[in-house]
């Protein structure tokens, strides 16, 4: 290609810029958690505080369909190993009068419920409660919205 | 002592008595009259629907406004809301926000307030005429350069915090509602509308892209839709005659 430029004594720049430029249009996101969605964990548990360099990534929903809402339990891979999480707020919105976050936000739970972490920062929903037993996720949580 | 023999005009003779001028005497009570707010869900959407059915709502949403005050207020407010909540510790959970769009009409009217609390930034839909609030309060009126503050999400965090036990700002009662003209500045593309482009019509954003940018975002620009008369709908007859309705029922 270099010794065709040369030869002919043209550079290819000026075509590169007539060539037409394609917009790939991506289907908007689910917005609600599902499978190889990115997340984020919000309490202060080590597995879920230490920089790797893949974000963690939800691996399956245990749910009838495969979209996890808030207080859903989903499997998350970080760091190479697999854990269970439990879904307390997400990007699509909800129900009126819930809060619609601006980030996935997951909270690292053990198989029995119990949760890793010791402090949640980030505000949970409310409505959580209503959700299955996790009185001890409301324990450590700081802040309710 | 008057000081009026010591005034000396420039031909040298006494100067003449100049009268102090007469003070203005603004009507604060005119101008109360005058400024009236209608809030923009009596305004029925154009359609080809029954005004019945548009009545009937309004009666139900004035039967609503003479049980619970809903304050006037405007995108880019700050407001507090208290909602009843059965999972909440004191069954009732207080939210602080600024309101970033108004939507729907009649009695589905909703308004979203967005507030940053630990770094999360958490947006909650509203319904005005929902029985599960308790309060609504003003902290701040103001007005912003936009309609639609949507464009907070992708602003830089400082813009969208507002603390949580902020004091209510007083707002006189016949003074106009301040514009706040700030011009908000952005995180790094990409953001999840193109908000440069002519179509959001933003003005309160101030843009940090190339002026090449600029430019092939207003390739999307489309002057002509301004000039359409088929999307035109005006409002103004519609108001005024739902504004002698609402505030006649309501002073009864």
């Amino acid at each position: 290609m270099a010794l065709l430029n040369r030869r002919l004594g043209l550079s290819f720049t000026h075509l590169s810029s007539t060539v037409i430029q394609r917009h790939f249009s991506i289907t908007g996101a689910c917005r609600a958690i599902q499978k190889l969605t990115r997340v984020r964990v919000v309490d202060n548990s080590a597995l879920g505080n230490t920089p790797y360099h893949r974000p963690p990534k939800c691996i399956h929903v245990y749910n009838k369909t495969g979209v996890g809402k808030v207080g859903d339990k989903i499997l998350l891979a970080i760091k190479g190993e697999k854990k269970k999480a439990l879904i307390v707020g997400h990007k699509m919105p909800g129900p009126t009068m819930t809060p619609r976050f601006d980030s996935n936000n997951v909270v690292l739970i053990e198989d029995n419920g119990n949760p890793v972490g010791t402090r949640i920062k980030t505000p949970i929903p409310y409505i959580l409660r209503q959700k299955g037993e996790f009185s001890k996720v409301f324990a450590i949580a700081r802040n309710f919205v | 002592f008057s000081l009026s023999g010591c005034r000396i005009s420039g031909d040298g003779k006494p100067a003449k008595f100049q009268p102090p001028p007469k003070p203005v005497i603004v009507d604060k009570q005119k101008q109360r009259e005058q400024r009236r707010f209608l809030s923009p869900e009596f305004i029925p959407p154009r359609g080809r629907t029954d005004p019945l059915k548009f009545y009937m709502e309004r009666k139900d949403m004035i039967q609503r406004r003479k049980v619970f005050n809903i304050p006037e207020f405007y995108v880019g407010s700050i407001l507090a809301v208290t909602t009843a909540d059965p999972h909440a510790n004191e069954k009732t959970s207080r939210f602080v926000g600024i309101c970033i769009q108004r939507g729907g009409k009649g009695l589905g009217a909703t308004f979203v307030l967005r507030n940053v609390i630990e770094g999360q930034g958490v947006e909650i839909c509203y319904e005005l005429y929902s029985p599960r609030i308790q309060a609504i309060e003003v902290l701040k009126l103001e007005k912003r350069l936009d309609d639609n503050l949507m464009y907070l999400r992708d602003a830089l965090p400082e813009y969208s915090t507002f603390d949580v036990n902020m004091k209510p700002v007083s707002h006189l009662d016949y003074e106009e509602i301040p514009v706040n003209k700030l011009r908000v500045r952005m995180k790094p593309k990409p953001w999840s509308k193109r908000w440069e482009r002519p179509k959001y019509n933003i003005k309160g954003i101030k843009f940090d892209l190339p002026e090449e940018k600029m430019k092939e975002a207003q390739k999307w620009s489309q002057p002509w839709l301004e000039f359409d008369m088929l999307r035109e709908y005006d409002t103004s007859k519609i108001e005024e005659k739902i504004w002698k309705e609402v505030s006649e029922e309501l002073n009864k």
